[in-house]
């Protein structure tokens, strides 16, 4: 699906997903982590890959099953290097103010990929395994 | 006092402001920034601002918010004042955790233990 670069239309789906999780049996661990991270990455196109351009749309597609689900969100931005992030853990980032959106999908996603040019991104969260106890 | 608008209800422990975060998903930005508005208004407020933040209605949470959380104790700071933040549920504070802001935050259990922190 496409959505334009609100943060209302973010919230739709991510209130789809969460019934979908629900409907298939994700506990709260699941979900929480699923919304988390569907949020950042929503975000993130928004506001970074589209720079909140109201022609510009975001692609979001998932896929829910008993093992897994699996979210693809891709801006209409220029793209970005996902390495060349700072890591806001290190003592001279610590307050800076943003920055922590990708440390998040990782550490609540099983799976977390960008595509080469950097405005996909796709992850997976089993239904039944936990990342970093999370 | 309710803020509706900006999901906070405010109280007062002698010089303290109490907040309590009236929603239970700090992650839409449009929330976030009217939340991180009316703390800032309420900083201005008195001098030096002393805050306790009662997160216990969060649900949820977002680098956004996070984000706004440390503008907001910057702002305290400026004005030589204190920030707590307390009643964190164990999944919000492992957000905390992860991104080692719980090193940066002073956070405690209870609104209670939050006030006594402010008193000594």
């Amino acid at each position: 699906m496409q959505i334009p670069s609100t943060y209302e239309a973010a919230k739709q789906v991510e209130d789809a997903v969460l019934k979908e999780l629900d409907r298939h049996g994700y506990d709260d661990v699941a979900a929480f982590a699923v919304k988390l991270a569907l949020e950042e990455s929503l975000n993130n196109a928004i506001k970074h890959g589209n720079g909140l351009d109201p022609d510009k749309t975001v692609e979001v597609d998932y896929d829910v099953d008993a093992r897994q689900i699996t979210i693809t969100v891709a801006d209409q931005g220029g793209g970005f290097d996902p390495a060349r992030v700072p890591d806001p853990t290190v003592d001279e980032n610590l307050e800076k103010p943003c920055g922590r959106g990708i440390l998040l999908m990782r550490a609540y996603m099983d799976e977390v990929c960008f595509s080469p040019c950097g405005n996909r991104v796709k992850m997976v969260k089993c239904k039944n395994c936990t990342a970093q106890g999370l | 006092m309710a803020d509706d608008k900006a999901q906070l209800s405010v109280s007062t422990e002698g010089d303290v402001k109490v907040v309590q975060l009236t929603d239970s998903k700090i992650l839409d930005e449009v929330s976030i920034m009217r939340i991180g508005k009316a703390l800032t208004e309420l900083v201005a407020q008195t001098i030096p601002p002393k805050i306790v933040l009662d997160f216990v209605n969060v649900g949820h949470m977002s680098s956004s918010a996070l984000g706004m959380l440390i503008t907001l104790q910057k702002r305290v700071r400026e004005n030589k004042g204190d920030l707590r933040l307390c009643c964190i549920q164990p999944t919000i504070y492992e957000v905390f955790v992860i991104t080692r802001l719980n090193e940066i935050f002073q956070i405690h259990e209870s609104v209670q233990d939050a006030l006594a922190s402010l008193a000594e």
